[in-house]
């Protein structure tokens, strides 16, 4: 199994004190399985997302990824982790302002060091972003930087692939365009896709979907 | 990695030239200021050290002739058979230079044994000087340059300053540390002569300490005030970077790694700024100098180079001073990445938004500060406390202002809903901006303080020379018998003669000049006392008082009818305590007869004269008494040349004034600049509400009108306290005199309207941005909503 989560627990501080958000989550990702966690707002959708990927810490319970216990690894090594073998795909996009599209597509392979020139040009031509490499994020509107944000997130060749809301900016013929793209660039990097949504349409699409409320699988 | 993180960092300078722009300047100004101050001190210390080291004056006791300035060869050669171990010494002006004939065999300077370019005194007839006094003397002399020798000054063996000049005298003899126990007494050997001991002499690094001091309080302000915009900076390139330093964190760049290249980068650009700085410092002490030169040699007799040398006390200083004040901006920083939850908003944190719970805390700190002031005020002593109060009473104003002009936005007037909305909006961008009224209001409140104190001094200072310049004219003669016919000459005319008679000794354990004075009109009417017996001149005449300066009086902490020691076992009380800003030694003034009582070798050689018709006097004394013309003065030329003197000291004061202004302008503009390019989230529902970007822009401006306008009338108080401890606390501390404080409204206005022009031009640049801004910058706002 590329990724596990077992029994994992996760609560926030509030104003009227600590919040619990997960409250013992279990759930596995094999390696090319395509995944949905669709829930309501709050349920805990996004925190699953962010400890998968090694940007929070659990409270509890234990997160192996390709075998590996990431709870046990200290800030730098979850840092590598995730530059190389992580992708992900922000629900704001976080494009960096001042690199042109092309440097953004390019960045993370880049910090991985293993920057693939032929490959970047196939999910440039593929996401549809041929006119746009010279320009800056700024320029850009929400889709077109959705797509960057995507192309960015596969040219590293990741193991795993986190997405979140990743066609929420889009209109609905965009967002079936640039899923089915996605999908077809999963398909062939042989990644693993976990996509948080509200989408039942894009849910659709998945492999397998699970829905999350109040912190718990259903 | 580290390529591409690097790429990543720098790239937002490139997309932000502005930023760069404002960062660099405002390290550069910050540090330029700073170095040029330095640049100046470290000249005038250097040629101060050399003059010391060189010619030995205040290291070594002297004998000088009583009466006129030359001693004749042969007393030298009695003495040396007498035992007495002395070095002859002859000087002479020429060309403005002062040429030095040393005897390389005796004297126990650095020159006896060889010059800094490797020639020795002793075997040739070389003259040496350095590049200025080579040049100057092209065409008289050969001089042989060499970097060591003081500013101004041509060393050569005595016996080729006197070839050179046809002179057979001397000028002075250094008397030998070393001498044998038993030699004979100098009343018997020599009696014209008398002993100058070294510690009489001025020592001149210590005369000048606190005209530099004052130097270097302005450089620092003008660092301080500059550090606000590189603090500035720093916070908005960070807060504008948040977003950028969450991305490559998550896209798993470590935290360890980010912050040493954020440190490289800063590195980097605190270096390139600096270096600018140091540029900018040595081209603003290459214009000062001059000045500067001119003021050392005016008011304390010291030479300075008029050359500047690139040396690393003062770019090394500049340097690391532009990396301390960096890194304290950016350790602040630092910190907060470190902090930083890897997940916290994507959008810029409003920085400028800080809490007004946080304005309320700093301004508590800066009264805290006003409070040290206020008590140091009171019982503070020494110098250096001086500048802390002044420090003090500076920052903790500057604390307080952010939270004292919110306070007064509460009076705004107007009640409509654009008005309200316009008060509202300037009292949340009081944090943003707070660091750039800050530098106003410290550029404005310096530039008041140090006005008014320059025109209180000048306004005392002219009263001073009316004074003590009664005298229409001032003869000088070379010799006794001359001086006595002049003075036979002069009442025989039936004018009033006041001979200047002066004798240098210790009173109250400090070297002093004591003066005796006829006691006449002219003193009784034209002399003003801060302190006096009702019947002061009476009892002077008399011999039963002394009249002493205020710098003696201070200094010992004496005042009218304390006592004084004026010659061995006599103390008379002082009559009056009489201000005295032209030198900054004690002096005691006593009537004539008790002055020839008690000092009877005493001769007078200068006088000064009442007469209604000076050029008629002046003609006669010439074709009369063959004085030469340069014995003679005018009451008036000596009154300009006064004036001219204390011109020329504050006109690098009043240069670095206006730089400071212009600093202060400068991150006025910076700050506005920068907040304008944020607040397009916050105009545009305005905007869209129904309010052209015409008005919108013209409120900008409006706002910054206010804010200036808020800022000058804190600055009047701030400035006329600032003046006060200048006057009142740095001066007694410096130079030993206070000085009565007057108010020149109408400069204070000057300079108000200077500081709301250049916020309105500060202010101008944003607003235009803002009217020619394209709507669909502003829509974007809306589409960028989620």
């Amino acid at each position: 199994m590329l990724l596990e989560l077992k029994d994992i627990t996760k609560s926030f501080s509030g104003v009227d004190g600590d919040v619990e958000v997960l409250r013992g989550v279990s759930l596995g990702l094999d390696a090319g399985e395509t995944l949905a966690l669709t829930g309501e707002s709050g349920s805990g959708k996004s925190t699953i997302l962010h400890i998968s990927a090694g940007l929070e810490v659990p409270d509890g319970g234990s997160l192996h990824l390709e075998g590996v216990e990431i709870n046990g690894l200290g800030e730098a090594e979850r840092a590598n982790l995730r530059r190389s073998e992580v992708g992900i795909v922000f629900q704001q996009f976080n494009l960096i302002p001042s690199l042109t599209v092309e440097a953004n597509i390019g960045f993370q392979a880049a910090l991985a060091g293993r920057r693939d020139k032929l490959f970047e040009s196939e999910l440039v031509e593929a996401l549809g972003l041929s006119d746009q490499l010279k320009q800056y994020p700024e320029s850009l509107s929400g889709g077109q930087q959705q797509r960057v944000a995507i192309a960015r997130a596969l040219a590293v060749r990741p193991k795993l692939l986190l997405a979140d809301e990743p066609t929420g900016n889009l209109d609905e013929s965009t967002a079936s365009a640039v899923l089915t793209a996605m999908l077809d660039l999963v398909g062939r990097t042989g990644a693993a896709l976990m996509v948080v949504t509200h989408s039942a349409a894009l849910a659709e699409k998945m492999d397998r979907r699970v829905r999350l409320k109040g912190g718990v699988l259903l | 990695m580290t390529n591409t993180i690097l790429r990543a960092l720098l790239s937002y300078w490139w997309r932000s030239p502005l930023q760069l722009f404002t960062f660099l300047m405002g390290l550069a100004l910050a540090t330029g200021l700073w170095s040029g101050v330095q640049a100046i001190n470290s000249e005038a210390r250097a040629s101060y050290d050399a003059a010391a080291a060189t010619l030995g004056e205040g290291q070594f006791d002297q004998l000088v002739p009583r009466v006129g300035d030359r001693i004749p060869q042969s007393v030298y050669v009695d003495l040396r058979r007498a035992g007495w171990l002395a070095s002859p010494i002859l000087d002479v002006t020429f060309k403005g230079v002062r040429f030095v004939g040393i005897d390389p065999l005796t004297t126990p300077t650095q020159m006896s044994f060889s010059s800094g370019s490797g020639f020795s005194l002793e075997d040739t007839d070389l003259i040496f000087g350095n590049a200025e006094v080579a040049s100057v003397l092209e065409g008289f002399v050969e001089v042989t340059k060499d970097k060591s020798i003081p500013p101004g000054i041509a060393i050569a063996d005595i016996g080729v300053v006197q070839r050179l000049f046809k002179r057979n005298d001397l000028s002075r003899l250094m008397v030998l540390p070393e001498q044998p126990i038993r030699r004979p007494d100098l009343v018997k050997i020599a009696p014209e002569l008398v002993v100058q001991p070294s510690q009489q002499i001025a020592d001149v690094a210590a005369l000048t300490d606190s005209f530099h001091l004052n130097l270097t309080a302005f450089g620092f302000l003008s660092f301080a005030v500059g550090l606000f915009i590189v603090h500035s900076t720093i916070g908005l390139a960070f807060e504008q970077r948040r977003g950028m330093i969450r991305t490559l964190r998550s896209l798993g760049v470590p935290l360890s790694n980010l912050l040493s290249l954020i440190i490289v980068e800063m590195g980097l650009l605190v270096f390139v700024g600096a270096v600018l700085g140091i540029l900018m410092g040595y081209t603003i002490a290459a214009m000062l100098l001059p000045d500067v030169a001119a003021t050392v040699e005016g008011l304390y007799g010291a030479r300075v180079s008029g050359t500047l040398s690139l040396r690393p006390e003062w770019w090394l200083s500049g340097i690391g001073l532009a990396f301390l004040g960096a890194g304290m901006a950016l350790a602040v920083r630092i910190w907060q990445i470190m902090q930083m939850p890897l997940l916290s908003a994507v959008q810029p944190r409003a920085w400028a938004i800080a809490s007004a719970k946080r304005i309320r805390g700093i301004a508590i700190l800066g009264m805290i500060l006003l409070g040290f002031s206020g008590l140091l005020a009171l019982i503070g002593t020494g110098l250096g406390q001086a500048f802390a109060l002044i420090g003090f009473l500076l920052i903790g104003s500057a604390l307080v202002l952010p939270w004292l002009t919110i306070k007064l936005l509460d009076f705004a007037p107007g009640k409509g809903v654009i008005t309200s909305w316009f008060w509202a909006d300037t009292r949340q961008q009081m944090p943003g901006l707070s660091l750039a009224l800050i530098a106003l209001l410290l550029a404005v409140s310096a530039n008041i303080g140090v006005s008014t104190m320059v025109s209180s001094f000048r306004v005392t200072f002219v009263s001073f020379l009316d004074q003590r310049l009664a005298p229409e004219l001032f003869v000088r003669v070379e010799e006794e018998k001359t001086a006595s016919a002049l003075e036979k000459y002069l009442l025989e005319r039936e004018l009033e003669v006041l001979p200047l008679l002066t004798v240098e000794r210790p009173v109250v354990g400090q070297p002093a000049k004591l003066y005796g004075v006829r006691v006449g009109r002219t003193y009784r009417e034209s002399w003003q006392f801060l302190g006096a017996d009702p019947d002061v001149w009476d009892q002077v005449s008399k011999g039963e008082a002394v009249i002493v300066n205020e710098q003696l009086a201070r200094r010992n902490n004496l005042w009218v009818s304390d006592e004084v020691d004026i010659a061995p076992g006599l103390n008379l009380p002082i009559a009056a305590v009489v201000g005295d800003y032209g030198n900054p030694q004690g002096q005691v003034v006593m009537g004539e007869l008790l002055f020839r009582k008690l000092y009877p070798n005493a001769v007078a050689t200068s006088f000064g004269i009442r007469t209604t018709d000076t050029a008629d006097l002046r003609k006669a004394i010439q074709s009369d008494l063959e004085v030469p013309d340069s014995g003679i003065i005018n009451q008036a030329s000596i009154k300009s040349m006064s004036l001219e003197v204390f011109e020329r000291t504050f006109a690098v004061t009043a240069a670095l004034n206006i730089l400071t202004l212009g600093v202060a302008g400068f991150a006025m503009l910076m700050s506005l600049l920068t907040l304008a390019g944020m607040r397009t989230p916050q105009l545009a529902p305005v905007w869209a509400l129904g309010l052209t970007r015409t008005r919108l822009g013209v409120l900008e401006l409006a706002r910054a009108l206010g804010l200036s306008l808020i800022v000058f009338i804190c600055a009047v108080p701030l400035g006329l306290a600032l003046a006060w401890a200048l006057l009142n606390v740095v001066n007694v501390e410096a130079f030993g005199w206070q000085l009565p404080m007057f108010f020149f409204p109408a400069d204070y206005a000057f300079l108000g309207g200077l500081a709301i022009l250049a916020t309105l031009i500060a202010a101008a640049w944003p607003a235009i941005q803002m009217v020619r801004k394209p709507p669909a910058t502003l829509l974007k706002v809306f589409s960028n909503e989620r």
